[in-house]
């Protein structure tokens, strides 16, 4: 029975060249609608974050005012909203993301989306756009919401921050899908993902600025890691335009950078896909 | 009817067991067996074997790296300079090491009952708890142990210790204490899946959080916060009153200078919840059905 299956897509093989927006917009439905199922896993995730806002919120403050109220030109109240924003970013970008497309692979169920009209890469996009929508609803408005009521926080006082902030999470959001893309995909030649995926969550947790501001490291070593890596891209650039850390010309300049590491990771995903297809050994049948 | 059937595969599967159970190392060979062939899967896909234990390691040096940044902008934190804080930070990260290689995998519990993997284990004639740490027990992260192991001695180098046959002491039972605290925080969170499968993240925030916690000295928490996870789980005892024991200083808290010992007792006490909470989830479960 398989056989005649893949012989049929064989010989016809599905237009994957382009996708329609009418089809990007119901698969970004699909993406919220399916994400909105998982409640009480939502639930869960915002408590996490909710202990992790505190603790770092804390440790911040702690290193604020030893440090005489500014650090690296933070004020303690912009890092109370840099610490819970950078908590509700977590989900919204998805940065531990899942290992879906990874299994996916390993375990052949890759085809079935290869055998789809739709090119796979904007069709994970749209649907991760729906999560991330979802997700913004939720596990970052929560903690946001307690960190605002339990802590002194600093919200933005330019109005030009708040279309620059909304416009940076969502870069934030399509560079951080073509990095866990690539990782995911890594296993098109390893089959075991673990190995990328530990890598991943460790680089871009350390290297984006989640456990701190890398404004914290020594100037060269912050601005080589923003021009020469993705990571800065995915937390630190939306995290430092919120809180007003970089303003004007600066803040524009770090979403414009953001842009073209978006693209860039995006690209590189479709890249490693159409490599990827090639190695792709399908097993059983 | 199902129910008659699995009953009577586990008691054929008691008695396989009571025959079987001869000596002490005839009860621990079918757990190196699963080990070892644990060990020899992971193997198997090397470049990913090789990237996640570097990667492990490096994420265990990054609670300290983190230390390290902090310290870069401030000269104090929290009334500690660097080198009792890193102390702390040693302390926990072996703590935290050392528990994640023998039970982290625990925390895959949750989809282990949702595919209904979980009642195969249940059959079989070995303890549930010892099988579920080895079938996945994250051996190439052996690693971060002996990591934590060094830096915990710069960092004993770094703060001068006064060597007595108490701090010797001192020193090893403390990360073998706080490694046990927080396996038996591994443990509770996970069965909460007994009850909540959907339970997703929960855990982490005991766990994980647990170890961000204890990497920094209390006095940089707010009073609420710093009770809940200091003193109502106890991670105060697992780095921050040893290393004041150890380094003769008085807690800027209140807590009497003996204070250190007690990560001891409060170890045993968390595992006896820990296993109590265990039995009464096992007790509960009742299978996801197929």
């Amino acid at each position: 029975m398989l056989p005649s299956i893949t012989a049929t897509a064989a010989r016809r093989p599905a237009d994957r060249s382009h996708i329609h927006l009418q089809t990007f917009v119901v698969l970004a439905k699909t993406g919220f609608r399916r994400y909105s199922t998982y409640r009480q896993a939502t639930l869960a995730g915002i408590f996490t974050n909710t202990v992790f806002g505190f603790l770092r919120c804390y440790v911040m403050l702690a290193v604020a005012s030893s440090a005489g109220g500014t650090v690296a030109g933070y004020g303690g109240a912009q890092l109370v909203s840099y610490v819970w924003v950078g908590q509700g970013m977590i989900a919204t970008i998805g940065i531990w993301g899942d290992t879906e497309l990874g299994s996916r692979i390993r375990t052949g169920a890759i085809v079935s989306d290869l055998l789809r009209p739709v090119p796979p890469v904007p069709a994970y996009l749209a649907a991760d756009l729906g999560r991330a929508a979802f997700s913004l609803l939720t596990r970052f408005a929560a903690p946001v919401a307690v960190g605002a009521i339990a802590f002194d926080f600093y919200l933005p006082r330019r109005v030009a921050t708040y279309p620059l902030g909304a416009l940076s999470i969502v870069l934030a959001v399509i560079a951080c899908f073509g990095c866990r893309y690539v990782v995911n995909a890594a296993a098109y030649w390893l089959l075991d993902g673990r190995g990328p995926q530990a890598a991943w969550s460790l680089a871009c947790s350390v290297l984006g600025g989640l456990y701190f501001p890398l404004r914290f490291l020594p100037d060269w070593l912050a601005t080589t890691l923003w021009i020469a890596t993705p990571f800065p891209s995915l937390l630190q650039t939306p995290l430092d335009v919120i809180s007003e850390r970089s303003t004007g010309a600066n803040a524009v300049g770090l979403v414009a950078l953001q842009a073209v590491w978006a693209v860039a990771m995006v690209a590189l995903a479709a890249a490693v896909q159409r490599r990827g297809e090639h190695r792709l050994v399908v097993q059983g049948g | 009817m199902n129910i008659d059937w699995s009953c009577r595969v586990v008691e054929a599967a008691e008695l396989a067991a009571t025959r079987g159970a001869g000596t002490r190392g005839e009860r621990f060979r079918p757990y190196q067996r699963i080990l070892r062939a644990q060990v020899r899967a992971q193997l198997s896909y090397r470049t990913s074997f090789w990237i996640d234990a570097v990667s492990g390691m490096t994420f265990t040096a990054m609670d300290l790296v983190t230390v390290l940044v902090l310290f870069n902008v401030t000269s104090v934190l929290g009334g500690f300079a660097f080198r009792d804080a890193f102390f702390m930070s040693a302390i926990a990260s072996l703590s935290f090491s050392l528990a994640d290689v023998i039970v982290g995998s625990i925390e895959q519990l949750r989809l282990i009952i949702r595919s209904g993997q979980l009642d195969s284990l249940l059959v079989r004639p070995l303890s549930l708890l010892p099988q579920l740490v080895s079938i996945d027990m994250q051996t190439r992260r052996v690693g971060r142990v002996l990591e934590g192991v060094a830096v915990l001695g710069v960092a004993a180098g770094l703060v001068h210790l006064r060597w007595s046959a108490q701090t010797v002491a001192m020193i090893i039972l403390t990360p073998i204490a706080g490694a046990a605290l927080f396996a038996a925080i591994f443990v509770m969170t996970a069965t909460v899946a007994f009850w909540w499968i959907d339970s997703g993240e929960f855990g982490s925030g005991f766990t994980y959080g647990g170890r961000d916690f204890t990497n920094y000295p209390m006095t940089v928490y707010g009073q609420f916060f710093r009770r809940v996870f200091a003193i109502g789980l106890g991670f105060a005892f697992i780095a921050y009153y040893p290393a004041l024991t150890m380094l003769g200083r008085a807690d800027p808290l209140g807590l009497p200078d003996w204070a250190g010992w007690l990560s001891i007792p409060i170890a045993a006490l968390a595992c006896g919840a820990a296993g109590f909470v265990w039995r009464t989830g096992v007790r509960h479960y009742r299978s996801t059905g197929s």
